[in-house]
This record gives structure tokens, sequence and C-alpha cells, in this order.
């Protein structure tokens, strides 16, 4: 297991001064999709393209593609299910996520 | 109905704004209804705002160092002062308007994101001190019912009989004693202009709410329904079920107070059972019988009042 510079996040010289955050909205950096147990995966036969997952996704993780299907993008999808519990056609299912 | 909000058309699932004034990547559990209501209140208000968070939820996860969410100004400050600080955001705001330092015709609306502890119990004081000197700001209360970042203790808006670890169930106890405080009231008690509350359930309806507060000249609050599975004991999944059922069971009615006058903007004619939202919670299995029973009076006496108000007021 590697010691200090290598697992911390920054050394405490590169700490700006007074600890600001000097980027706004850097959390993108920080990918959340690694707490996923569950998958959602979406049957694009079902889908009527309405939006709910998108609208109630807490992170932000479905995008409109150019054919208007939402697509969950899982770098930051931790897998809560709330997608497939608001699908009115039940068109996304939660799997197991493999390693 | 008041002339700055006679031109709002509203949002609809076909104009939804495409911009997110918060990141992707905060440290929120899985399902978490509050950050979900948090973004969509953003996405509802744009980029031209500046928040102020008391601490709380919404400030740990969203602002861990070195990374933010918040694509807007923001600033933290305590648990009690949230308002004050936004009203000193808005003095500020307004003195550099009239130095000519700050272009005067842009909008820009300050607004307040704090828990139900930042707003019913520490921050009640500066609350009622803002609404009351009529500062033009939107106070946002998203309201999990308990004190959910330290580790779920009980606060002035937990319901009755609910689970905490300070209000813990045994043979002497069975949980919260006392009832929910209603905070809206309080707020609606001030005679400001605008007070409604809403739920990330039905989306628009949240969205219309808090756009129309900030459209509102003079403060405006807005209490926001956040279910919160992990001090819940629910599913992540059942998070919007529950912010719907809550609704749909006349626990949390859905309505707006537009200088005095009462609008119920959800009537509910056939309510569900308040056994249905509370057997899907943890903190609410140790209920007895007796106890529903008594927490569906109460309900159905307070949906009553509340109907009274819309139809006198």
């Amino acid at each position: 297991m590697p010691k200090g510079k290598d697992t911390a996040l920054m050394s405490w010289k590169e700490v700006p001064f007074g600890c600001y955050i000097l980027e706004s909205g850097n959390s993108v950096k920080f990918k959340t999709g690694d707490w996923r147990s569950f998958r959602p995966v979406l049957d694009k036969e079902k889908c009527i393209k309405c939006g709910q997952c998108y609208i109630m996704c807490p992170d932000m993780s479905y995008n409109q593609d150019e054919e208007g299907y939402y697509i969950v993008d899982l770098t930051y999808c931790k897998g809560c299910g709330i997608c497939a519990s608001v699908c009115p056609k039940g068109a996304i299912t939660m799997v197991v996520e493999e390693v | 109905m008041l002339k700055e909000l006679a031109k709002f058309k509203g949002f609809s699932a076909k104009n939804l704004p495409k911009e997110e004034p918060f990141a992707p990547g905060h440290r929120a559990c899985q399902g978490c209804g509050e950050v979900l209501a948090l973004r969509l209140a953003l996405k509802a208000l744009g980029m031209n705002v500046i928040a102020v968070s008391a601490t709380g939820c919404m400030e740990i996860i969203s602002s861990p160092f070195p990374y933010t969410s918040w694509r807007v100004p923001w600033i933290h400050i305590a648990f009690e002062n949230a308002a004050a600080v936004a009203s000193g955001v808005e003095a500020a705001l307004k003195v550099l308007k009239r130095k000519g330092r700050f272009p005067k015709n842009r909008r820009v609306d300050v607004v307040v994101f704090a828990g139900d502890g930042g707003t019913g119990d520490i921050g009640l004081q500066a609350l009622s001190g803002a609404l009351e000197r009529g500062h033009d700001f939107v106070y946002i209360c998203l309201d999990n019912e308990a004190y959910m970042n330290t580790g779920v203790q009980r606060s002035g808006c937990t319901p009755y009989g609910a689970m905490t670890t300070t209000s813990p169930p045994g043979k002497k106890s069975f949980g919260q004693m006392t009832w929910k405080k209603n905070v809206p009231a309080i707020a609606a008690a001030h005679g400001i202009p605008y007070v409604a509350t809403a739920t990330p359930a039905f989306f628009l309806d949240l969205m219309n709410k808090v756009k129309k507060a900030a459209l509102v000249n003079g403060p405006a609050y807005v209490h926001v329904y956040a279910p919160c599975p992990t001090g819940w004991g629910s599913k992540g999944e059942d998070s919007i079920r529950l912010a719907k059922l809550a609704v749909e069971t006349r626990i949390f009615p859905l309505y707006e107070v537009i200088e005095g006058k009462y609008y119920i903007t959800r009537k509910i004619t056939k309510p569900k059972p308040v056994e249905e939202y509370l057997k899907l919670q943890r903190r609410f299995r140790h209920l007895t019988e007796e106890h529903i029973r008594e927490i569906q009076q109460r309900v159905d006496a307070e949906y009553e009042r509340l109907l009274r108000l819309a139809e006198c007021l």
C-alpha cells in the first residue's frame, strides 16, 4: 500500500491559500459510479422518450442522444433505482453489477 | 393575484431548462430525495442566483474539499444565520446597484437552502427577522424530518411516532411524542407575499413554485418535502413513491399562500390510508394500530382545516 503523496488527493504544498476552491462545479472529477451495485438497463422498444428518468435522477446521469432516447451515463450513476421505479412503461430494469 | 406572476407561463415537460447549476459527482446517499429537490429548484432558477446554504446535508455533500458541486456563487454559513446572511447579500446587491457598480436591470435572485433543523429549530429567529424586514429573497427549506447529517436526531419537524436516535421507541416511549411543526404556517403568518409547499415527486409543480417565489418582490418561502432513505429506513428506489404517497395520503398537502390567500394546488378527493405511507418506512414500524388511528385522525383534521382556510380566506 503506497503511503502519503500517492494516496492523498493533494499535498499540503498544493493546497490553495485559504483553502479556496478555485474552480466551479469541479466535483465532476469525482466519479461516484463506483458506489453502484445495481445498473439500470434500458429497453429501447418499450421506451416512450418521456424523460421521467432524466428529470428524477438525483445524479444527473441521464442525457438525451440524437434519436431522443435518454441514455444513462454510468460515470456518476449510484444505482439507486429511482429511474426504474418512476418509468411509466417499465422500460428500465436494474441488473446486478458484475465485477 | 400578484402582478409579477401574471406574465409567468410556467414550465412544462417540453420546455425544461437544459442547464444544470448543480454539478454531478456530489456525495449524497443513493436515492436521496433532498438533492433531487435541490437540483430541480436550481434548474428552475437558472444561473443568475446567489445561493446561501446553511449547515446540513446539502452543504456537506456538495463541498468536500477540494471539490464543489456548485456552478453558481455559493456561501456556506452556520445553522442559525442563513436568513440573516441572505438579507445581507440582498442589501449589498441593492447598494451596488445604487452606486452603479452592478448593472441595474440585471436580475439576481438570492436563494437560501436550509434543512428542517436549520429552518424550524435553530434558524427560526433569523428567518422570522428576515421575513419581517421584507428582503427580496427566496427561502427554500428542504425538509427531511430530522437532523440526518449528524446521524438522525429528532427535530421540530419530525412527525409523530417516528423513531430517531434521540426519540427511540421502547417500553415507556413510542418514538417522537410531539406533532410536526407547521413551518409554512409560521412563514405565512408573517404576511409575506408567497409561501408554498412542494415535493420532488411532482417536479413541474416544484419548479413552478420555486420560480414564482423568485419572481415575486419581497420574501418568499418554499417548504420542500425531501425523502431520506438513510434516516427513514426506506429503499432508495422508493423515494419518489414516498414523496407521492405523502401527498396522496394528505400527510403533506400541496398548497400556495399568495398574499394571505390559500390555494390548494393538488386536491386529494380520494385519500389513501396513512398506513400505506407508514409501512414503507422502518422509522414507523413499531407503531401500534392505535397510534396509526391517531395519526389518521390528526391528518384528516389538518386537511379539513386547510380546506376551510382555502374556502374562507
